[in-house]
């Protein structure tokens, strides 16, 4: 087990992701472009998108219906207690905690990429329609959240709610494109697959690599916002991963998925979001702080799931499953 | 075809905000605006666009003065608690003076 966690952090992805994280520190001029960025994040959502649409064509929708209702229990919950917490334990003002929650409660998509990776080097099989879990888990802890920051009082003039905020969630990119790969992948099956295979399936990892370069240098130059975020935020990020991973990895369990689906669904709940909770945090809770939200899921969460949590949650499946 | 007084109105933002302040500009009447994608420094740090959204855009208009300060006014009121954002006017003399007029 020691063996796959060494793999993990030696693999070209991971050293990919740390080669951002240096040339950030260094200062070094090595950036990708934000479009090309955008490009490439717009072609892991969809690959991933088709692979678990293509799965989903072919899943028995009882197999779904359990692990569909785990989700939408994990969307609501997740943001619920990590608000009590923000607020309880870290003293966070209502806004901050709920910006914070937001962010716990959703997914990072790519986490999710990086975990079916490690999964596939691992050996062990999973359901092909965990992407789209993804898709359903990444909306409903935002809403949750900001249902609990802005309860009873008024928001002020430059927070968008209502069309807007459902514009940026819905019609948003990480949204758009994973569930748009999915009902493509639904619709083509294999035949359609089949057409698209090789520039969506076997250049992925590279293209992965690619695209954690450029995550480890903003995660890298949101480093020394470490020391404004305080000890709190830090621990949050490390233990609030490792906590709704056996909170995920256990409703899977229940959700009748196997080993590796529920490893998956670990990660979908450890994660946090850095695309698509951020930018709506940003329209409808402006007078949250982004030093907060950002830094704790790009500068923390992420590069500890990335690195420990992978390996560290496959051992947690496997304990419960063997 | 006289030059005629104008203002120009230059906006410097949090890229998030485009499509807001986009339709606030329509809505106080101002007939068109230039947008340029921007990345710089100030108080609120280096704004290096990444796909966050950390970047700035600079929007330009063109407008009747009393346009430009019912834009400046409504910036202020709305959005300069919470956004980092600079505005700041200049006059100018147009030609084609119709393609700014309500």
């Amino acid at each position: 087990m020691l063996s796959l966690a060494a793999e993990n952090l030696l693999s070209p992805m991971t050293l990919a992701f740390v080669l951002g994280l240096v040339a950030a520190l260094v200062r070094s001029d090595l950036k990708l472009p934000a479009e090309v960025q955008a490009a490439l994040s717009l072609y892991l959502l969809l690959a991933i998108g088709l692979k678990g649409g293509v799965a989903l064509s072919e899943a028995d929708p009882s197999a779904v219906v359990l692990p569909v209702l785990a989700t939408l229990v994990l969307g609501v919950t997740q943001p619920a207690w990590s608000y009590a917490i923000l607020r309880r334990l870290g003293r966070f003002s209502r806004v901050d905690a709920a910006a914070l929650a937001a962010h716990y409660g959703s997914v990072s998509a790519v986490t999710f990429i990086a975990a079916i990776a490690f999964l596939t080097a691992a050996g062990v099989p999973h359901e092909g329609f965990m992407p789209a879990l993804v898709a359903l888990l990444e909306v409903p802890a935002i809403l949750v959240a900001m249902w609990l920051g802005r309860r009873g009082s008024t928001p002020p003039r430059d927070a968008e709610g209502g069309g807007g905020l459902w514009h940026e969630l819905l019609a948003g990119k990480v949204t758009m494109a994973l569930v748009g790969g999915l009902v493509i992948g639904l619709l083509t099956g294999k035949s359609g697959m089949a057409q698209v295979e090789p520039f969506f399936v076997d250049p992925f990892k590279g293209v992965l690599a690619l695209f954690l370069l450029e995550l480890g240098r903003m995660a890298g130059s949101r480093l020394r916002d470490l020391r404004s975020a305080g000890v709190f935020l830090i621990l949050f990020g490390t233990v609030m991963p490792v906590a709704h991973a056996a909170v995920g990895i256990g409703l899977g369990y229940m959700a009748g998925l196997s080993a590796g689906g529920a490893y998956l669904f670990g990660v979908l709940a450890a994660s946090a979001s850095y695309i698509a909770a951020p930018a709506a945090v940003r329209m409808a809770l402006p007078e949250a702080n982004p030093g907060y939200y950002v830094t704790a899921s790009l500068a923390i969460t992420f590069p500890f799931n990335l690195t420990v949590g992978l390996p560290l949650y496959l051992m947690m499946a496997e304990a419960l499953y063997t | 075809m006289s030059p005629t007084p104008m203002k120009l109105l230059t906006v410097v933002a949090e890229a998030a905000l485009e499509r807001r302040l986009t339709a606030d500009l329509a809505a106080l009447g101002a007939r068109g605006w230039t947008i340029v994608e921007a990345h710089g420094h100030g108080r609120h740090g280096d704004a290096d666009g990444d796909m966050l959204g950390g970047g700035n855009i600079r929007m330009e208009v063109v407008a009747p003065p009393a346009v430009v300060d019912a834009v400046v006014t409504h910036l202020r009121d709305v959005y300069f608690e919470h956004w980092g954002m600079i505005v700041f006017t200049h006059d100018v003399d147009v030609v084609r003076s119709e393609k700014f007029k309500g």
